[in-house]
């Protein structure tokens, strides 16, 4: 199907790549299917956009947490791991929210509520991890050094 | 808003199925004990908040910068 996206133009995308978000995302709960799109046509193979499939000028810049550190852990509670349909742990690919500000150094990751992805169902769902040792925006330059800056 | 008395220990039912205790009381702290169906999704309000406010945030970027930058040096 023909897809319009907010930072990649008009796509083909196959229905099989359709993610399932039965809760929608906080602040967008009517927006329940979405599809991971990279973003190599804007030069940068580490992010990816999470695309809502019904409106073209929706989508999240996100990247997979553990590119940057593999330090990042967080426990699924029986409810979401029932609800997502997970059965095995290989199925399931994590990717979190980026704010993206200029300069890049200041963007920020949202730790706190991970994108959870169940490929193998085509399920998603943003947890959001009730201990307090991630936040909302974490800064991205914890995790990257300035050297990025002006790209290579 | 209904506004109800309750004291250590005591309970409210929402429906059939939630179930609200007061677990106890510590100065200015309630500490709540909450029976809910699995499908019902508890947080706490000003976290749930805090969320809704950086997606809207994170909606609406200017990616020039993911563009201007090719590869990340990951520390």
């Amino acid at each position: 199907m023909k897809l319009g996206t907010k930072y990649g133009g008009e796509i083909i995308i196959d229905h099989s790549h359709i993610i399932q978000f039965p809760a929608g995302i906080p602040g967008f709960e009517e927006e329940k299917e979405f599809v991971l799109m990279d973003m190599s046509h804007v030069g940068n193979v580490a992010f990816q956009a999470l695309q809502s499939i019904h409106t073209p000028s929706l989508a999240f810049i996100v990247i997979d947490p553990y590119m940057l550190t593999s330090a990042y852990e967080f426990t699924l509670d029986d409810a979401t791991i029932e609800r997502m349909a997970i059965k095995h742990i290989e199925d399931v690919i994590v990717r979190v929210i980026v704010t993206v500000k200029s300069p890049f150094e200041q963007s920020s990751l949202n730790l706190k509520a991970p994108i959870v992805i169940n490929t193998r169902e085509k399920q998603g769902k943003q947890c959001i991890i009730e201990t307090s040792e991630y936040a909302t925006k974490t800064p991205l330059a914890s995790f990257v050094s300035s050297e990025a800056k002006g790209g290579s | 808003m209904l506004i109800l008395r309750r004291k250590s220990n005591e309970s409210i039912i929402i429906g059939d199925d939630i179930e609200i205790t007061v677990m106890g009381i510590e100065g200015d702290q309630i500490k709540l004990g909450i029976d809910a169906p699995k499908n019902i999704e508890i947080h706490r309000k000003e976290i749930y908040l805090d969320i809704k406010e950086q997606n809207s945030a994170a909606a609406n970027v200017d990616i020039t910068e993911l563009q201007k930058m090719g590869i990340l040096h990951v520390k």
